[in-house]
């Protein structure tokens, strides 16, 4: 089961290598890992995507990343209203005909070209994974060149009044 | 938040070295003794430290240190001390620093690193310390600038010595050590991210309550957390109140009289018939302070498979994590069992059980044959305790002789048992009884070793002839790696690959070397009677004893299998046969 879980950090050398390590020495399988500053100086912000057996592995994995000194707070936020974006580049070989072809197909995406060469060009593209991952499909028969993820990062919406009906939000 | 107040201002905020203030923090943490080895990165340190008053003991390898800082915190309770140099200095604490994380040990480590200026540039005596103590400490640091210094040292030993104890490793570059800047001890540890549960929460020791006036067949199984928590007291007046029967994991001996009548023994790989049974058919298992270790509960399918379990800890991962619990209580032992004692609720109605779990002590004893011709190493340790009244500290290495001791040393009294538990150290009992005999001056110890173990930290007989102190070191001797040795006859078909170990050097001529008096016995007789010799030598002492080599540690749980499928029980009838 695809959990997601966030936390806060101290911004300190080694803190991310403490959560890694923690995850590899306990066999708990990351997906996608996002790291960044926040509103408070010196506390970072992380998110993990994992892929966990059942729900005592989760809070298993919870516990253990809340004994780690530096975290500040923990949150599998899976089963919350949340917003979760990805973004990501996506460099598709493309001649100069079927350019046309390709900002019709990314359009209802809101998907954007962010640099074009005679014979390719690249796609911007922020959304839920699986948004980002249909895309990604829809391209492929154009030829990928490079593709550049930065795995889900995400947090709880300030209203929570819908959770119970809302698992994961959708935003496009 | 977690906040900590000295009391006592420890210096003014003068200026001051990186390596003095070190010095100043240990004296303001009453640091009592270190233990440590001397080394390029670290010489600025060992140079204030001449004549600072500081006891500081050198052991002969670093290993040493660490294992004796663990014997030292577990007999005193407070935090172990020890200081490494960099590289190779600083890997040799490895070991020590998983064992003390296994066992939960307070533990606060200085390693010397190479300056800062050439951190991560290979130099000579350069290892990522940070990186590879990481997931073996508690917390660790690494100080880059000598501001961060006192506040790092203070929340050093707060991290190690609270919540859950365990190690914490501070990692000093050489240019740090020899810096100078404003020590200020007086401040306030300020860590958000750590705020361990010290009390339980009322309504689930309810639950508890509850759940025990519901029970008909309920047991304790006590583990090292009661040991931390000093909780022995409690621990004993609760059992007897609610007349719930107690058994002990390896670590936790000692937490509850081994004469109580509610005792049964300790539980486990080779634990009593009893305490194992009674863990199988139980309807409720109060689990406190142990962490549900696979030595203590065999194959989980078959764990408890009867019982409601409870589970008081000071660690909330721990509670779940390999066991399913009902009631969960983050706790310290002493703050959960003061809560249940005070809240009484009915007590459980045991008498049936009780009378079958004595029947059951009654029918299937812990036994072994005895054979005065050689030395049967259960028989040794009778002798040992008979000899010591059951007060000796006894400190182990990993092995046979360590389920021997565990099973046949009787612990009435808690902090006199220092083994190797969860990572299971060989070469951990000799240094161990260093840290342990420093911590208390007074009491007899006794280091029981195997043959294999003791040559592997036997040159800290050094520091114990230096310092003469009295331990008495104990070689049970059956010339292999005896635990090896008998996984090998039982599991794989008695192919002694690489365990036995027929030329073994004298080791009372070793003792010699060392200048302690050394002994060797082959027979009961003999046996008895270098112990008395021992005991009367007001000093250090080495017996080889020459025991039976294919004696196997019986009961015993084989790997896979639940605790009630032990073999190596006979009923009491059939020993007379």
């Amino acid at each position: 089961m695809r959990r997601i879980i966030t936390m806060t950090v101290n911004n300190r050398p080694g803190v991310l290598n403490r959560i890694t390590g923690l995850f590899t020495k306990r066999h708990y399988n990351i997906e996608s890992i996002t790291v960044g500053h926040t509103e408070v100086e010196g506390v970072s912000r992380m998110t993990f995507v994992v892929n966990v057996e059942d729900e005592r592995t989760a809070e298993q994995i919870i516990k253990q990343l809340n004994k780690q000194i530096d975290v500040l707070k923990v949150n599998d936020i899976t089963d919350q209203a949340i917003v979760a974006r990805e973004l990501a580049l996506v460099k598709v070989s493309v001649t100069p005909a079927l350019r046309q072809e390709i900002y019709t197909l990314i359009e209802p995406f809101r998907a954007s070209i962010v640099d074009v060469s005679k014979d390719s060009l690249v796609i911007q593209v922020t959304g839920e994974s699986e948004k980002v991952e249909a895309l990604i499909e829809l391209l492929r028969p154009y030829g990928i060149k490079e593709v550049a993820r930065t795995g889900t990062t995400a947090f709880t919406r300030g209203s929570q009044k819908t959770a119970a009906t809302h698992k994961t939000a959708f935003i496009i | 938040m977690a906040r900590m107040k000295v009391e006592e201002k420890t210096s003014e905020k003068t200026k001051m070295s990186g390596a003095l203030m070190l010095i100043e923090a240990l004296k303001a943490e009453k640091v009592e003794v270190i233990f440590g080895y001397p080394g390029g990165a670290v010489l600025p340190l060992y140079d204030k430290l001449y004549q600072s008053g500081v006891f500081h003991v050198l052991t002969r390898h670093e290993q040493g240190a660490i294992h004796a800082a663990e014997g030292y915190a577990r007999i005193s309770g407070k935090p172990g001390v020890v200081i490494a140099t960099s590289g190779p200095g600083a890997t040799n604490i490895v070991t020590g620093l998983t064992d003390a994380m296994m066992d939960s040990l307070p533990i606060v480590v200085f390693t010397g690193q190479v300056a800062t200026s050439v951190i991560g540039s290979d130099a000579f005596q350069e290892a990522d310390v940070l990186g590879i103590t990481m997931p073996i400490t508690k917390h660790n640091y690494q100080v880059r600038d000598i501001s961060e210094l006192p506040k790092i040292i203070k929340e050093a030993f707060h991290i190690a010595t609270t919540g859950r104890p365990g190690p914490v490793l501070i990692d000093i570059p050489k240019d740090i050590t020899i810096a100078e800047g404003e020590f200020d001890y007086e401040q306030e540890v300020h860590l958000p991210g750590y705020q361990p549960t010290t009390h339980p929460n009322h309504l689930q020791i309810r639950r508890l309550v509850e759940a025990v006036s519901q029970s008909k067949r309920p047991v304790i199984l006590a583990g090292a957390g009661v040991l931390h928590a000093n909780a022995s007291n409690e621990l004993r007046q609760y059992a007897e109140q609610q007349n719930i029967p107690v058994v002990h994991t390896l670590l936790g001996l000692g937490g509850f009289p081994a004469d109580h009548p509610l005792f049964l023994g300790m539980a486990g790989m080779h634990g009593t018939y009893t305490a194992n049974m009674a863990l199988y058919e139980c309807d409720l298992l109060i689990n406190i302070g142990a962490r549900f270790d696979d030595r203590v509960t065999g194959n989980l399918k078959y764990f408890a498979p009867k019982a409601t379990v409870a589970h008081i800890d000071i660690d909330p991962a721990e509670i779940g994590k390999n066991v399913p619990t009902k009631i969960p209580i983050v706790s310290d032992a002493k703050a959960a069992l003061q809560e249940l004692i005070h809240q009484q609720g009915k007590p459980a109605d045991t008498s049936a059980w009780l009378a079958q779990l004595n029947e059951w002590k009654r029918q299937f004893p812990l036994y072994y044959e005895d054979d005065e011709q050689t030395i049967k190493p259960q028989k040794l340790v009778e002798m040992i305790y008979e000899l010591t009244n059951g007060e000796a500290i006894i400190t182990t290495d990993v092995g046979q002789h360590q389920m021997w001791a565990a099973q046949y040393y009787k612990f009435n009294r808690p902090h006199r048992w220092v083994t190797s538990g969860g990572l299971g150290t060989m070469g951990f009992g000799l240094p161990a009884a260093i840290g342990a005999q420093l911590a208390d001056r007074n009491a007899a110890v006794v280091s029981i070793v195997g043959d294999g173990g003791f040559q592997m930290t036997f040159q800290e007989l050094s520091v114990i002839q230096e310092l003469q102190l009295p331990i008495k070191v104990v070689i049970v001797n059956n010339q292999a790696l005896g635990m090896v040795r008998q996984w090998q006859e039982l599991f794989y078909e008695k192919r002694y690959s690489h365990s036995l170990i027929p030329n073994q050097p004298d080791f009372v001529k070793l003792a010699e070397a060392y200048n302690i008096p050394g002994f060797q016995a082959k027979t009961e007789a003999e046996a008895m009677e270098v112990l008395k010799k021992a005991f009367a030598i007001d000093g250090p002492v080495l017996l080889d004893f020459h025991v039976k080599a294919d004696e196997n540690v019986y009961p015993m749980v084989a790997p896979g299998k639940g605790l009630h499928e032990m073999v190596g029980v006979k009923p009491c009838g059939e020993l007379s046969q």
